[in-house]
């Protein structure tokens, strides 16, 4: 049983940073040795070895979904964008991308899941706005609560000491 | 009547590099290419410790990261006029190579096969035919009719799902497409296994690099990577021989699969050698040195102006007056103001913001526009490769004639050299310089274990800086071609810095003479069937393999398409 833990994100672009802050704030529990947490930044094609044959991918990410700023989202399954865009340079290769690609060569995860929420501003910024700032511990307890579904409990360190 | 076409490309919400073509007649009459994104790294750097340069550089770009470190500490060590221990040498010449192969691979395959590749097509293909045709072009192991078969059926239930996105209406099925059903399903085959392949260029930049994307082993004066034969924490000969596996791995693919499917494809598109030849003065520096100065090197560079062969200068040093006297960067057409309105030497170059809107015939770019001795240049594999047939590379002769004869028997007419000059030639000569460079990979692999078996382990020196002033440029041959980093260093302080990247010298927008950059020039003449879906005209950009500024990543699950085409 593998699991990935997945946020991606441009840190230098205000509430893009979400995915990869909660990766950060994961560090702070005791996760089983099956789950690993992957701090995607703004990696593409390179994230393809590392998803190879998950059992269950759980991706963060900032995302676009019509909602209002700060509203959080879940996607499972087919609700997940999979495709191939158009693209002018390996920049723009995203993650729906990746996972075609792993579909398309065989290894697509078993299970995945995409926590997201709404951003509110990716003006160029090292700060998210304070109302994304104020999401983490919710998308980071939403992590956990995947993770408790398929049977793993991830004490924070310092309960776990 | 003109009608005028921009490219936008958005990642997601912001755009980088943009094309306008004014299209008359059905072809391409004016052409703008337009960086869409302000760098700034020059002014980050002011006032640094010079050491730091290099992990600052490479953090331009997400994907070509090692270059920009590379050539920022080749910078800071010109400056310096240090030498370098020949294992520092043949370590980062590693990871040069692997980076490049690694690069190509993907950018053949991954961003760009699929303008000339028809995946709907491949449907229609006959497995058996597919591998009769396959294995009479190679010798690769997985070229059979049930790879075939296993493929085809993939391939099915991937369009059945709907799963190739925008591509199905319009880009796939456009009637620019030619390619054969049999020639269509084995590209495919070999995008599934290139996406495997380019995993193991990869891992070699990983391992001597510690990390990839962004190196961390690099440093002015070497490489940090201790060498111990029998230390678990360092680079072993354990480690060294699972990095000679992947490259035998890759060079078998190179060889046998990149190579032969680019002379496939190419056979299929001779009208695409017609067009896209824009720019034909050709600049390339020389690469991965073989000694401790940079004097020595074993991929040739320099210039050929006008696409004559014959008048081809050498570049031959770190040192190189040639090199260093004739690069100039202009921003009449660019947003930006010099204190004087001339070209200025990078040295005294400036980074001065001046953001005007887009203006056909003013300033409409963020990248600047590179000259050499008063000309555009175009770089890249194109231009790497006919610097090293001008300067008589054995192994470039022997790749390229390989390549120019499969098309010529596939096409079955005689198609030489000239056929380069284009945009189906820019990705022969990227798989030919692939070819080149995976051989060299073995070639550094063995002369960096031969040196440490003679018992020499050093990898760094350590840099001095004296009080005062020194200036410095660093030079690489990328994977996108000629990249400079230019130094002015006071007291160990960096007083200016300037990049002159390989897609400022190609993207570049109109210079001081108001000559069309390299981009620009290749689409003059570009046909354009259908203004709406103006394939070719990406066709002939993408064959740059364009690179223009770090992506973001956000999931839009609203809006899947991520070209804007409008037509006005």
């Amino acid at each position: 049983m593998r699991v990935v833990v997945l946020g991606i994100g441009n840190v230098l672009l205000g509430d893009e940073a979400v995915g990869v802050r909660v990766i950060e704030a994961l560090q702070d529990y005791a996760l089983p040795p099956e789950v690993e947490l992957v701090d995607g930044g703004t990696c593409g094609m390179e994230l393809f070895d590392q998803l190879i044959d998950v059992d269950l991918l759980i991706v963060v990410d900032a995302l676009l979904a019509g909602k209002k700023p700060g509203e959080m989202v879940r996607l499972a399954g087919a609700e997940i964008p999979v495709f191939f865009r158009s693209k002018l340079s390996p920049h723009m290769i995203g993650l729906p991308d990746v996972l075609a690609s792993l579909e398309f060569a065989g290894h697509t995860p078993k299970e995945a899941v995409v926590i997201g929420v709404q951003p509110e501003s990716f003006a160029l910024s090292l700060e998210m706005t304070p109302l994304i700032a104020a999401c983490v511990p919710e998308l980071v307890s939403r992590v956990l609560d995947e993770l408790s579904a398929h049977g793993w409990y991830a004490p924070r360190l310092a309960e776990a000491a | 009547m003109s009608k005028r076409v921009t490219i936008d490309p958005i990642t997601r919400i912001e755009g980088h590099l943009r094309i306008d073509v004014d299209v008359e007649g059905g072809k391409v009459s004016r052409a703008w290419s337009s960086g869409q994104m302000w760098r700034g790294v020059e002014l980050i750097l002011l006032g640094r410790d010079a050491r730091d340069a290099w992990t600052v550089t490479q953090r331009i770009c997400g994907v070509c990261t090692t270059v920009h470190a590379i050539a920022s500490v080749r910078a800071v060590e010109n400056a310096l006029q240090m030498e370098i221990p020949l294992n520092a040498q043949y370590i980062r010449n590693l990871i040069i190579l692997a980076h490049a192969v690694h690069d190509h691979i993907v950018h053949f395959y991954h961003l760009s096969a699929l303008d000339w590749v028809d995946v709907t097509s491949a449907l229609k293909a006959d497995p058996d035919k597919t591998a009769q045709l396959a294995e009479s072009l190679s010798s690769w192991k997985l070229n059979g009719r049930h790879e075939m078969k296993a493929v085809k059926e993939r391939l099915a239930g991937f369009v059945g799902g709907g799963q190739l996105g925008i591509f199905t209406n319009g880009y796939w099925g456009h009637p620019a497409m030619k390619l054969p059903p049999e020639i269509n399903l084995l590209a495919v085959a070999h995008y599934l296994q290139a996406l495997d392949v380019q995993r193991k260029a990869n891992k070699i930049v990983s391992i001597l690099g510690s990390k990839t994307p962004h190196i961390q082993n690099l440093a002015v004066g070497g490489v940090s990577n201790p060498i111990s034969t029998d230390s678990q924490s360092v680079l072993t000969v354990e480690r060294l021989l699972a990095v000679k596996g992947w490259i035998d791995e890759l060079a078998d693919f190179v060889k046998n699969v990149y190579l032969i499917d680019v002379a496939a494809v190419g056979a299929h598109y001779a009208d695409w050698t017609k067009y896209g030849a824009g720019v034909t003065n050709y600049l390339s520096v020389p690469d991965l040195p073989q000694d401790t100065k940079g004097t020595k090197f074993l991929l040739p560079g320099g210039y050929v102006p006008g696409g004559n062969l014959a008048a081809y200068k050498p570049i031959t040093s770190f040192n190189d007056e040639f090199w260093g006297k004739g690069v100039e960067e202009s921003v009449k057409h660019s947003w930006y103001d010099y204190s004087e309105e001339k070209p200025l030497h990078p040295y005294k170059g400036e980074t001065k913001p001046n953001y005007t809107d887009f203006q056909d015939n003013g300033k409409y770019s963020w990248l600047k526009s590179p000259t050499f001795y008063g000309k555009p240049a175009q770089v890249g594999p194109l231009a790497r490769v006919v610097n090293m047939l001008a300067a008589g590379h054995e192994p470039t002769k022997k790749y390229a004639t390989l390549a120019l004869d499969t098309v010529s028997a596939l096409a079955k007419t005689k198609v030489g050299l000239d056929a380069m000059h284009s945009t189906i030639g820019r990705h022969a000569a990227r798989a030919i310089s692939c070819a080149v460079q995976v051989d060299m990979l073995a070639d550094q692999w063995q002369a960096l274990v031969g040196n440490i078996a003679k018992g020499d382990v050093a990898t760094f020196n350590k840099p001095e800086f004296p009080k005062g002033e020194q200036m410095g440029v660093g030079f690489h041959e990328a994977p996108r071609g000629v990249l400079s980093h230019w130094v002015v260093i006071a007291d160990g302080k960096i007083k200016n810095y300037q990049c002159v990247v390989p897609s400022t010298w190609n993207a570049c927008p109109r210079n001081e003479k108001d000559e069309p950059g390299p981009y620009e020039a290749s689409l003059l003449g570009n046909p354009v069937a259908d203004a709406e879906l103006p394939l070719e005209v990406l066709r002939t950009v993408h064959s740059f393999d364009p690179c223009i500024a770090c992506a973001i990543h956000a999931t839009d699950v609203e809006n899947a398409s991520t070209i804007r085409i409008k037509a006005s």
